[in-house]
C-alpha cells in the first residue's frame, strides 16, 4: 500500500452563507501527480490554501505528512513546496538572491545554501540567468524560478496552481517536463489547471472541481469509460475493401462502427480493438492505410459531463 | 486551537532582508536628503540667532533644537513634520506591496507564521527610522559644537538623547499607522492618500478644531472645563503629544502642560529650570501615550492581516 502524502475529508470553506469549497474529499498517494482541475472559481485555489495552513478550514479535516495544517502549519510548510498561481518575485534582486531570502526563511544552513541553490537553478536551466534581476524574466522564467524554489526546498510534495497559465505553448511544455522530472526524483505532486489538455498529460489522477465540489475523480481513462460510455475510439483508414463497414461493425466489442469520410471508419469500443480491426480490413480485401487509437481526452469528458450536468438541472427546473 | 511552532521564527531574516531594501531604495535616500538638507538648514539658522541673542541661556544646547529664525521654522518643527513624512513613506506599502508584487503567498508558503512577516517590516521600519534619526542627531550635536564653541553640560545631553527616544517613538506612531492602511487597502496609492490625509488632518486641523469641539459639548461658562476638554481632545493627535513632550524636555523650564490653577502655583520660583527627572515626569503621560499608541495601531494591523486572505 503507498503512502498518502495528502489528505482531505470533507473539506469545506464558507465566506459567510456561501460554500466556496464545499465538503471535497480526495488523497494524494505518495509519488503520484495529482490534478484538480475545473474552471475558474471552482474552489481549487481555497483548496489549496487550506491544506497549506494559508486559509481557514471552516469545515473538515485537512492532513499533509500527518500534519494537520490549521494547527501545525510550520512542519506542513517546512515540507511542501508551493508555486501560487502566477507566482511573483523581488523584481528588484537577482534571481539567486530571491532564493537566498527563501533559503534563509527555510533555514537552510549558510554552509549549504549556495550549492542548493545553484543546484537548483541548474535543475530548471536558469543557472546562466542566476545573476540577473528577476525584473527582466519573462513569465515562463518566473514560473521555472518557483519550481527551482521547490527543489531547492527539498520538498517531499510540490503544490502548484495553474502552473501553465499565461505561458506560450513553447513554455508550457517545457514546464510540464520539469514536473515530470520533479515526479521522476519522488516528489508527489498535486497541480490546479482550468487547461484541462495540457494537464491530462502528465497526471495520473485527476479530481474535477465544478462549484467548490469535486464532479468526478479517477484517472483520465476510467472517467472516460465513466462519462463517455465507450471509453475507446479506433479511427481506421483503409483503400478498397468489401463491406468493410459491416464486417468492423460485426466486431465483438464493438459499440458502433461508421464510415466518417471516403476510405476512413470510426469505430467505438469497449476495449483497445485495433489489432482486431486491422486483421478484419486486410480480410475484408482492404489496404490498410492507417490505425490509430483515440485516448478519451479530459476536454471531451468535461464538456459532456457537464452539459448532462446542465440538461438533468434543465429537466429538474422543468 | 493552539498554533504549534514559534511565531518568531524567521523574523530575524525578515527584519534584514528589509532593512536591506530600505537602505538601498531610492525611496529612502530622497527621504533622507530631504531630512537631512531641511534640518542642516534649521540649525545652521538656529545657531547664527543663538550666537547673536542667549550668551547667557545655562541650557545653550538645546536652544539649537527649539530656536527658529524667520523665515525658517526651527529643528524640532521641521522634524515633526519630516519624521512621520518619513514614516509613512516607508510603512505605506509594507503589506500591499507584497500582495502587488504577488510574493505574499510565496513567502507566507515557507514555514514561518504572518507575524514574523509583519513584525519584521515594522521592525526593519523603525531601524531604519532610528539610524536616519541618530545620525541626523548626531550631525546636529557636532555642528553645535564646532559652530557655538561650547560643550554641552550632562544634562542638557540627557534631555537631547530623551528627546531622540522620543522621537523615534513618535516616528514608530506613523510607521504603525502607515502599516495599518497597507494592511487595509490593497492599493499602494490608496494607502498613501489615506495615511497623509490623516496625518495631514492629525497635525494641522484637528489641534485647530479641538476647542470647537470642546465648545460645541462644553456648557458655554464652565471655561476650565472647556479647556481642559479642548486639551485632552487635542491630545488623541500624536503631533500634539509629540510637541508637548519636547516642551517639556527642551524647555527645562516648563512646569506643567495643561492649566493650572493659582492655588497650586504657591511657592513656585517662576522661570526656574526644573530638574532633568521632573521634566520627564510632566511629559510622562504624553510619552506613555506615544507608545501606546503605536502598540495599539500595530495590534490592529497585525489582527487585520491574520485575518485577510492571502490570495492575490
Amino acid at each position: 500500500m503507498t503512502e498518502i502524502v495528502i489528505e482531505a475529508t470533507g473539506l469545506t470553506k464558507r465566506y459567510g452563507a456561501a460554500a466556496a469549497v464545499n465538503g471535497v474529499t480526495f488523497n494524494v498517494a505518495a509519488g503520484e501527480i495529482f490534478g484538480l482541475l475545473g474552471p475558474n472559481g471552482a474552489g481549487k485555489t481555497t483548496t489549496i490554501l487550506m491544506l497549506l495552513g494559508l486559509s481557514d478550514i471552516s469545515d473538515g479535516t485537512a492532513r499533509v505528512f500527518g500534519h494537520d495544517p490549521a494547527r501545525d502549519p510550520l512542519a506542513v510548510k517546512r515540507r511542501v513546496g508551493y508555486l501560487p498561481d502566477s507566482v511573483g518575485f523581488y523584481d528588484q534582486l537577482t534571481a539567486a538572491d530571491n532564493l537566498h531570502y527563501t533559503a534563509r526563511l527555510i533555514g537552510i544552513p549558510a554552509a549549504e545554501r549556495q550549492d542548493r541553490i545553484l543546484a537548483a537553478l541548474d535543475r530548471v536551466g536558469l543557472k546562466d540567468v542566476a545573476e540577473k534581476r528577476v525584473g527582466t524574466f519573462s513569465r515562463g522564467m518566473r514560473q521555472r524560478l518557483g519550481l527551482a524554489e521547490i527543489v531547492m526546498k527539498d520538498a517531499r510534495v510540490a503544490i502548484l496552481d495553474e502552473p501553465t497559465n499565461g505561458l506560450d505553448p513553447q513554455a508550457s511544455i517545457e514546464l510540464l517536463e520539469l514536473i515530470r522530472s520533479l515526479k521522476a526524483h519522488g516528489v508527489s505532486i498535486l497541480l490546479s489547471s482550468h487547461l484541462l489538455e495540457r494537464v491530462q498529460s502528465v497526471c495520473d489522477r485527476v479530481a474535477l472541481f465544478n462549484a467548490g465540489q469535486i464532479a468526478l475523480m479517477g484517472t483520465v481513462p476510467e472517467l472516460g469509460r465513466q462519462v463517455l460510455g465507450g471509453g475507446y475510439t479506433v479511427e481506421v483508414e483503409a483503400d478498397g475493401g468489401v463491406d468493410v463497414t459491416r464486417r468492423l461493425q460485426a466486431l465483438a466489442g464493438v459499440r458502433n462502427a461508421v464510415e466518417s469520410g471516403p476510405g476512413h471508419w470510426r469505430l467505438t469500443c469497449e476495449r483497445d480493438l485495433r489489432a482486431e480491426a486491422a486483421t478484419e480490413v486486410v480480410a475484408a480485401g482492404g489496404r490498410l492505410k492507417q490505425l490509430s487509437l483515440d485516448q478519451p481526452s479530459l476536454e471531451n469528458i468535461y464538456t459532456r459531463y457537464f452539459q448532462s450536468a446542465r440538461q438533468e438541472e434543465a429537466r429538474h427546473a422543468a | 486551537m493552539r498554533r504549534e511552532g514559534s511565531p518568531w521564527q524567521g523574523l530575524g531574516v525578515v527584519v534584514l532582508k528589509e532593512l536591506s531594501d530600505h537602505l538601498t531604495s531610492a525611496r529612502m535616500r530622497v527621504l533622507e536628503w530631504l531630512v537631512v538638507l531641511t534640518a542642516l538648514a534649521a540649525v545652521y539658522a538656529a545657531i547664527t540667532q543663538v550666537r547673536d541673542v542667549t550668551a547667557q541661556d545655562p541650557f545653550l544646547f538645546l536652544r539649537l533644537f527649539t530656536t527658529a529664525r524667520e523665515p525658517l521654522p526651527s529643528f524640532v518643527s521641521f522634524l515633526s513634520f519630516l519624521v512621520p513624512l518619513m514614516a509613512i513613506g516607508l510603512g505605506f506599502d509594507a503589506v500591499n506591496g507584497e500582495h502587488n508584487r504577488r510574493t505574499l503567498s510565496r513567502i507566507l508558503s515557507q514555514p514561518i507564521y504572518r507575524d514574523a512577516l509583519l513584525f519584521g517590516k515594522f521592525l526593519a521600519g523603525l531601524a531604519t527610522l532610528t539610524v536616519s534619526l541618530v545620525v541626523l542627531w548626531l550631525l546636529l550635536i557636532g555642528l553645535g559644537l564646532i559652530m557655538l564653541g561650547v560643550p554641552p553640560g550632562g544634562e542638557e545631553m540627557g534631555r537631547a538623547f530623551i528627546f531622540l527616544l522620543v522621537t523615534i517613538a513618535y516616528a514608530g506612531v506613523w510607521l504603525a499607522l502607515a502599516m495599518l492602511f497597507s494592511v487595509v487597502f490593497r492599493s499602494a496609492a490608496t494607502a498613501a492618500l489615506v495615511t497623509l490625509g490623516l496625518w495631514l488632518f492629525l497635525t494641522a486641523i484637528w489641534p485647530a478644531l479641538a476647542p470647537a469641539v470642546a465648545q460645541a459639548f462644553v456648557p458655554a461658562g464652565d471655561q476650565a472645563t472647556q479647556v481642559i476638554a479642548a486639551q485632552m481632545l487635542a491630545r488623541l493627535s500624536p503631533s500634539t503629544l509629540f510637541g508637548e513632550t519636547v516642551l517639556a524636555l527642551l524647555h527645562p523650564t516648563t512646569r506643567t502642560l495643561g492649566p493650572v490653577y493659582l492655588s497650586q502655583l504657591q511657592g513656585a520660583v517662576m522661570g526656574a529650570p526644573l530638574p532633568l527627572s521632573q521634566s520627564v515626569l510632566v511629559a510622562w503621560p504624553q510619552i506613555v501615550g506615544l507608545i501606546a499608541a503605536s502598540i495599539l495601531l500595530f495590534v490592529a494591523s497585525y489582527v487585520a492581516f491574520q485575518r485577510q486572505e492571502v490570495r492575490a
